[in-house]
């Protein structure tokens, strides 16, 4: 149980990140820290002791694998968190040349 | 195992801790690399080597655009005070934490404990995957034929995110 209550940790890390930092490029980091969190979470979850990788050998088939689903899951939210990441960076960096810093505060001040 | 993973994540949340403090924005992004390759080597001992090998190839692809992105705007990290709004948010955030630290623990009280998971609703996939799909992978076999659609609707998401970056990107400001 311990790993996943240092998983959740790692989670919270990340959302202490996003409440408390001004910095556009820090929040961005924060949040794909909550992500690996949640692609580790999963992903532990499906594990079982002493099974093997997902990949059948047609020689001699055992038993015991490890879950395949939450990894085929993981698989798809992975990358969907670059594509995510990707965009918010760009949003980040039309901002930056629009108001010339990465403070949201800032940026809120500068409205309109 | 249980321990070596502890420490892993023990590890990965020191990286977390200091990338979002550190006072340089390029070092901040080059320590979250900490967090993304740990976590490949932690997909490595959780018997997953289709994940780590899209992570590795992911977590590059991102340390470069953030790297570029930095590179291209200021690697400054603000110089602010800490003034009464950032000790309330930092109370705040400390709240929430407790709180849904609260009811995840209450949430993993049902779980199996780590490592003794069954196998419900995966059962079909392992035992009759590979004769009706014919991928010896498991995973491979799940993504493009059970779940194909899934795995065509992601691939709709990288296009529109591609097209969203190169919009966002060629807009010229009014001024």
């Amino acid at each position: 149980m311990i790993v996943y209550i240092l998983c959740f940790i790692l989670f919270l890390v990340g959302l202490y990140g996003i409440i408390t930092r001004r910095n556009l490029i820090k929040i961005v980091i924060s949040l794909s820290i909550m992500e690996f969190s949640v692609f580790l979470f999963l992903v532990l979850i499906g594990y079982i002791d002493s099974g093997v990788a997902p990949i059948v050998d047609p020689g001699n088939p055992t038993e015991k694998y490890v879950d395949p689903l939450p990894q085929a899951m993981v698989l798809t939210a992975i990358v969907i968190g670059l594509a995510t990441t990707a965009m918010l960076l760009a949003i980040a960096i039309r901002l930056y040349r629009k108001y010339k810093t990465f403070d949201i505060r800032e940026i809120n001040n500068l409205r309109g | 195992m249980e321990l070596t993973l502890s420490i892993l994540i023990g590890f990965m949340i020191v990286g977390a801790l200091f990338a979002i403090h550190a006072g340089d924005l390029l070092s901040a992004v080059i320590t979250t690399g900490i967090v993304g390759y740990s976590l490949v080597i932690a997909f490595l001992l959780l018997k997953a080597p289709d994940l780590a090998i899209v992570q590795i190839v992911i977590e590059t692809i991102t340390l470069i655009i953030m790297v570029a992105v930095v590179l291209d705007s200021t690697r400054e990290e603000l110089k602010v005070k800490n003034d009464f709004k950032s000790y309330a948010n930092i109370l705040l955030s400390l709240i929430f934490s407790a709180v849904l630290l609260f009811f995840f623990l209450e949430s993993i009280s049902g779980l199996n404990l780590f490592g003794e998971h069954t196998l419900r609703m995966s059962e079909a996939y392992i035992t009759e995957a590979t004769e009706k799909t014919g991928s010896i992978n498991l995973v491979t076999g799940v993504l493009f034929d059970f779940r194909g659609y899934d795995t065509l609707g992601e691939a709709t998401i990288l296009f529109a995110a591609a097209l969203g970056v190169l919009t966002v990107l060629r807009i010229k400001s009014k001024k």
